[in-house]
């Protein structure tokens, strides 16, 4: 019988593992996130103070596609090449709720995240049949349609994008006053990150951690493996939805480039940079992008090469992203 | 309700144009330790596998308390009440033993679809899986990342799991495999516990824990069976001895 010899560790001998271990590494990485945490809330409330309002808006919106992208791709183990159909689609939809029905910017955004999961199920019923790569192809084909939709039917407004989308407002609140928009922005996007927390740190967050670990074994236990993936998939589509409709009631408008192949590619990066399968780490990679765009805007489509450098250099330096690779020097859990 | 839990009538399967497994007939009796052997390569996988429907049968049928199993998915059937094992350890690498153990307990709870809800309630389940992994000889280790464990504690870590789902029928695929012989004799002991009230299918290529644990043999070679029968029967007859017990005997020596 030829079986590969596997070292040998016998049961019964003594374990050099003691069981204080890991708590302390639990109680490290708990102060870790709480530190985190103040600190995150206390920049959303304050960052208006010292930066630009509609610049830091902008990055919420991106931060929240990000850490949407990031449930899928960093906890669930699929990789979407699509999801700027559910960003710029939801944009679409919202302009249109909130231009054309004249409904307030709170129902038009609910409205994008509805239809944005809608459009979820489609495609994720139809990727999560096929694995990695094919998975990926078919997500990248179906957003493409999408964007085919978006730029040929006529409530859209085709290459001019839908503009002039009105603030409105909110419960009797001007949301044409830079601040109240800006909280009201920074709400969502706070909403949107506990939704994100919570669903890793669920019993349903156990079991897709479960599959990405272990598919077969997931499924040997009785896990209806394609359920949680389609689950997770419409989660991740409809937060994806809710940041593109917030993004178009902050420009007042939503363009082809929201739903555009690049815009999958874009929030791929922010994820890759800042630490896919960590909690803060699509944030702190939506930053990062996002702001050398906005800082680099004058040597124009030297950003991408800019970026596509720092790209490489964070993927050969550090894999497990900014977040990531902090929290292992630091010893900490990063989820 | 029948004496066989478990029956497979003509079960094939072809990767391509080689049959791995060709019109197998297995009876498997209730409450008893039934073990699959055959050399390398004999189809003893590819059986789990279509039992468990992780592949298809390209043609036969499977019956599980009379009931035709032949087209439900592998999730279904693990909900039925049969779980296997695979021969490559199965744990979940980066959860700790404790919480690899939980996944299986967790289904009781019927919450893994709340995705609103805090997984502190999973807390509950700490202490039977606590007294899962005390069972077999891993309390120690519950806080230990399962990737972590030594070869042998892995696989003592996913029957500790399968037994979490109380599994009516339970298919071990080579559960002693690449272990010292003290650890043998600890699984070996471990399955024997655990077959109180339930059936076992094993296969196992060594035979000293297959005379020690089989109710019944049944012995594959190049996707058939070659015999059945008790370990007395089978290791008498002549084409067993040629196409497998010589290899092994010669082996020992
Ligand atoms: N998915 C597959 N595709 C093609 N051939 C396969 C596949 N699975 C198994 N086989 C082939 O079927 C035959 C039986 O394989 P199987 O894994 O069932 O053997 P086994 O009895 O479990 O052997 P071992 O003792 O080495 O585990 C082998 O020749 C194998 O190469
Ligand atoms: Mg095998």
């Amino acid at each position: 019988m030829t079986k590969p010899a596997q070292v040998h560790q016998p049961l019964s001998e003594a374990g050099e593992f003691a069981e204080g271990i890991p708590h302390e590494k639990l109680a490290r990485s708990r102060a870790a996130q709480t530190v985190l945490w103040v600190l995150l809330i206390a920049a959303v409330l304050l960052a208006p103070a010292v930066l630009y309002p509609v610049f830091v808006m902008q990055l919420l919106c991106f931060a929240l596609f990000a850490c949407a992208f990031n449930l899928l791709i960093g906890f669930t183990g699929l990789l979407s090449f699509g999801h700027a159909a559910f960003f710029g689609g939801a944009a679409y939809i919202c302009g249109h709720v909130v231009k054309v029905w004249g409904l307030p910017p709170l129902v038009g955004i609910l409205c994008g995240g509805v239809v944005a999961a809608a459009l979820g199920y489609v495609v994720g019923s139809l990727a999560i049949r096929r694995q990695g790569i094919y998975f990926a192809m078919i997500t990248l084909a179906l957003a493409q349609i999408v964007y085919f939709l978006a730029l040929q039917l006529p409530f859209t407004g085709g290459e001019n994008g839908l503009q002039g989308i009105p603030r409105g407002t909110l419960f009797g609140l001007d949301l044409n006053d830079p601040l109240s928009m800006y909280y009201f922005v920074a709400a969502i996007f706070l909403a949107g990150f506990l939704i994100i927390y919570r669903t890793i740190h669920s019993p349903f967050g156990q079991v897709l951690q479960a599959i990405r670990e272990n598919e077969p074994r997931a499924r040997s236990l009785g896990y209806n493996v394609d359920r949680f993936k389609l689950i997770a998939f419409v989660l991740s589509a409809s937060l994806a939805g809710v940041a593109g409709s917030t993004k178009a009631i902050v420009f007042q408008f939503a363009s082809l480039t929201d739903a555009h192949w690049q815009m999958s590619g874009e929030v791929i990066l922010m994820t890759l940079i800042g630490g896919m399968g960590t909690i803060f780490g699509p944030v702190v990679g939506s930053v990062v992008i996002i702001t050398l765009q906005h800082y680099l805007a004058d040597i124009g489509s030297w950003v991408q090469v800019v970026i596509g450098a720092i790209f490489i250099v964070s993927v050969l330096l550090f894999r497990r992203g900014i977040v990531g690779e902090l929290a292992r020097m630091l010893k900490i859990s990063s989820v | 309700m029948s004496d066989f839990i478990l029956e497979a009538t003509d079960l094939s399967r072809s990767f391509g144009g080689f049959m791995a497994v060709r019109n197998v007939n297995l009876k498997i009796a209730r409450g008893s330790i039934h073990a699959l052997i055959g050399p390398n390569g004999a189809g003893k996988t590819t059986m789990f596998n279509l039992l468990t429907k992780f592949i298809t049968p390209s043609s036969g049928t499977i019956t599980f308390n009379g009931r035709n199993i032949t087209h439900l998915k592998p999730e279904e059937i693990a909900n039925l009440g049969i779980v296997r094992s695979f021969q490559i350890s199965a744990v979940f690498p980066h959860l700790t033993a404790l919480e690899n153990v939980r996944i299986a307990l967790q289904k009781r709870l019927d919450v893994s679809y709340q995705f609103w809800r805090s997984r502190k309630i999973l807390s509950t389940l700490d202490d039977e899986a606590l007294e899962r992994l005390d069972q077999v000889g891993l309390k120690r280790f519950a806080h230990v990342p399962a990737v972590e464990l030594p070869y042998g504690r892995k696989r003592a870590l996913e029957i500790a799991t399968t037994l979490g789902l109380e599994p009516e029928l339970m298919l071990l695929d080579e559960p002693t495999q690449g272990m010292g012989s003290e650890d043998v004799g600890q699984v070996a002991d471990l399955i024997k516990r655990v077959s109180v009230g339930r059936t076992i299918i094993m296969v196992e290529h060594n035979l000293g824990v297959v005379s020690k644990l089989a109710d019944a043999i049944t012995v594959l070679s190049r996707g058939e069976v070659l015999a059945e029968g008790t370990y007395e029967q089978v290791s008498k007859n002549p084409a067993v001895m040629e196409a497998y017990m010589g290899i092994k005997a010669e082996e020992v020596a």
